[in-house]
């Protein structure tokens, strides 16, 4: 059985040219969840920005936050968009709204079951998934 | 100062199609498409090519200006534009640029255009075959979240979860578009009938909204409309569509990563539309032609619904197929097919579907033929949308 909730090969996540990004990947190698806290404001801020939304302030830092939030939306993809998806059928991508942080939402798989029923509403914990060279952050119900 | 407004100052003169064909048929190159849409357009207005001094197209088109105006021969290309964002949502936008060139002098003769052929280029359905991905698609993508569809299916469970709507809105949305493609000989999927049943039993791309019928087909072509000033217009051999308004742009951080936009369950049109119909003077009661473009269905909805067009609350009794057809219709929607039926000409066919109702000259003719609105690809940001009315509207 496979490690990883989707097949590999798959696109891997890079922190891009700008490295605005590196942050956020350098910790969930080490099993740690953090997203952007801008210094100006005290503004949660996610995905990443090189300014804070709120106040402007370029100022922003990144601290380690818990990984519980609710199940905010979901689809359940069948058709395979990518070669490494033939075959393997549907699967479940949640959008995760964290109440404690501003209510920023993150994107990633529902963990179990990719036939089981899901509900908006629900709260769901991170799970670290390793990869080769990168952490993915899942999501568990409870 | 006078009033700063678009209203009544341009016209659409001439419309222009090439043969739409199902992705990758195309004989022709997306270059030559262009053209060929273009010089139709031109003909359509009664035009000389020679004579067009602008474009304006949207989704990143690749058939450039500079080369345009040079493979036409264009004395002096005065206005050249392309309108930001990706797919349809640029649609109304350029011809709204088109049409402020226009209005305030900058050109005389805009032609706004897309061409597509995806034979030569890439699919939008697909996700690129490439090792690793930067920016937000980092986010998206190992998660296997890559085509347009399935970065706005969330919003669609969102949206439809919220106001308890069902599948049978969206089916209706489907049929309509197909019922009214087989009539039309220009509609990559006349000949090819939906039904219910068909609809229902047709495949999931997506759970828990997107059927097989509920995206847009792929396809190649081109299409072209001409914008002249009013003045111009009604000296020309058809009758004018006016401009009457062009919203266009977003809503409060539309594209705020890894979709944490704060109205998450919008087609992003719910800042655009009343400014529009302001500047229009009409509301959505006015609007006895209403194109609206389908990426997919449930955008539809949102866009029916941010447009005023149907409560949400209403929208599961309104959106039935019979209220939607042509034949007796209280909204016919996307008479000659739109993306879902007639080509994913980026929504340009929905423009040039509105010119030949108010002409009077559509296949699938309505009725109250004064006022049309054409809504934009939405869900993608900035979007866009346009009214256009007859002589009696202005």
């Amino acid at each position: 059985m496979s490690s990883t909730y989707l097949p590999a090969g798959l696109p891997a996540p890079s922190s891009g040219p700008d490295g605005l990004a590196e942050p956020y990947w350098e910790a969930t190698r080490q099993n740690r969840l953090r997203i952007q806290k801008c210094q100006g404001c005290g503004a949660w801020q996610w995905g990443p920005e090189w300014c804070c939304h709120e106040c402007h302030s370029f100022d922003m830092a990144w601290e380690d936050i818990q990984g519980e939030g609710v199940i905010y939306s979901y689809e359940r993809p069948h058709h395979p968009v990518h070669a490494a998806l033939v075959g393997h059928g549907p699967y479940i991508i949640v959008l995760v709204e964290l109440p404690a942080y501003g209510r920023v939402r993150m994107v990633g798989n529902l963990l179990g079951d990719p036939r089981q029923t899901v509900e908006i509403g629900a709260k769901v914990s991170a799970v670290f998934e390793p990869h080769d060279g990168y952490t993915l952050v899942q999501w568990k119900l409870g | 100062m006078a009033e700063r407004t678009l209203r009544g100052k341009t016209a659409i003169a001439g419309i222009g199609e090439t043969i739409y064909y199902r992705h990758g048929k195309s004989p022709d190159s997306e270059f030559k498409l262009a053209l060929q849409a273009v010089v139709k357009a031109c003909e359509d207005a009664g035009i000389s090519p020679s004579e067009v001094d602008g474009f304006a197209s949207y989704g990143g088109d690749r058939s450039d200006a500079g080369r345009l105006a040079s493979a036409l021969g264009i004395k002096e290309l005065k206005f050249s534009n392309m309108f930001w964002g990706g797919g349809g949502g640029g649609v109304c936008g350029a011809v709204g640029n088109a049409a402020a060139a226009v209005a305030t002098g900058m050109a005389d003769c805009v032609v706004a255009f897309r061409s597509l052929a995806q034979g030569q280029y890439a699919r939008y359905g697909r996700g690129a075959p490439v090792a690793s991905v930067g920016g937000d698609d980092a986010f998206l993508a190992p998660y296997g979240l890559m085509s347009p569809a399935q970065r706005f299916a969330m919003k669609v469970t969102r949206f439809m979860h919220d106001h308890g709507i069902g599948q049978n809105a969206l089916r209706a949305i489907s049929l309509a578009c197909y019922h009214h493609a087989q009539k039309n000989p220009n509609a990559v999927m006349q000949g090819r009938p939906l039904d219910a049943a068909a609809y229902d039993a047709s495949r999931w791309i997506i759970e828990p909204f997107f059927h097989l019928y509920d995206c847009c087909q792929e396809n190649d072509g081109a299409a072209a409309v001409i914008v002249v000033s009013a003045e111009r217009a009604r000296d020309l051999r058809h009758k004018p569509s006016y401009l009457l308004a062009c919203g266009q742009g977003s809503d409060h951080r539309s594209a705020a990563p890894v979709h944490n936009m704060p109205n998450y369950p919008s087609s992003n049109f719910g800042t655009i539309a009343q400014r529009m119909y302001d500047m229009a003077q009409l509301g959505p009661s006015d609007m006895g032609i209403v194109q609206c473009y389908e990426n997919f269905t449930g955008g539809v909805l949102m866009s029916l619904v941010e447009h005023g067009l149907v409560p949400a609350e209403q929208a599961n009794d309104i959106l039935v197929p019979e209220n939607l057809y042509v034949e007796g219709g209280k909204m016919p929607l996307n008479t000659s097919g739109g993306n879902l039926a007639e080509c994913y000409m980026h929504g340009l066919e929905l423009v040039i579907e509105s010119v030949r109702q108010i002409r009077g000259t559509a296949i699938n003719q309505v009725k109250r033929n004064d006022a049309a609105i054409v809504i934009g690809g939405p869900m993608v940001t900035p979007v866009s949308s346009l009214i256009l009315g007859s002589e009696a509207t202005l």
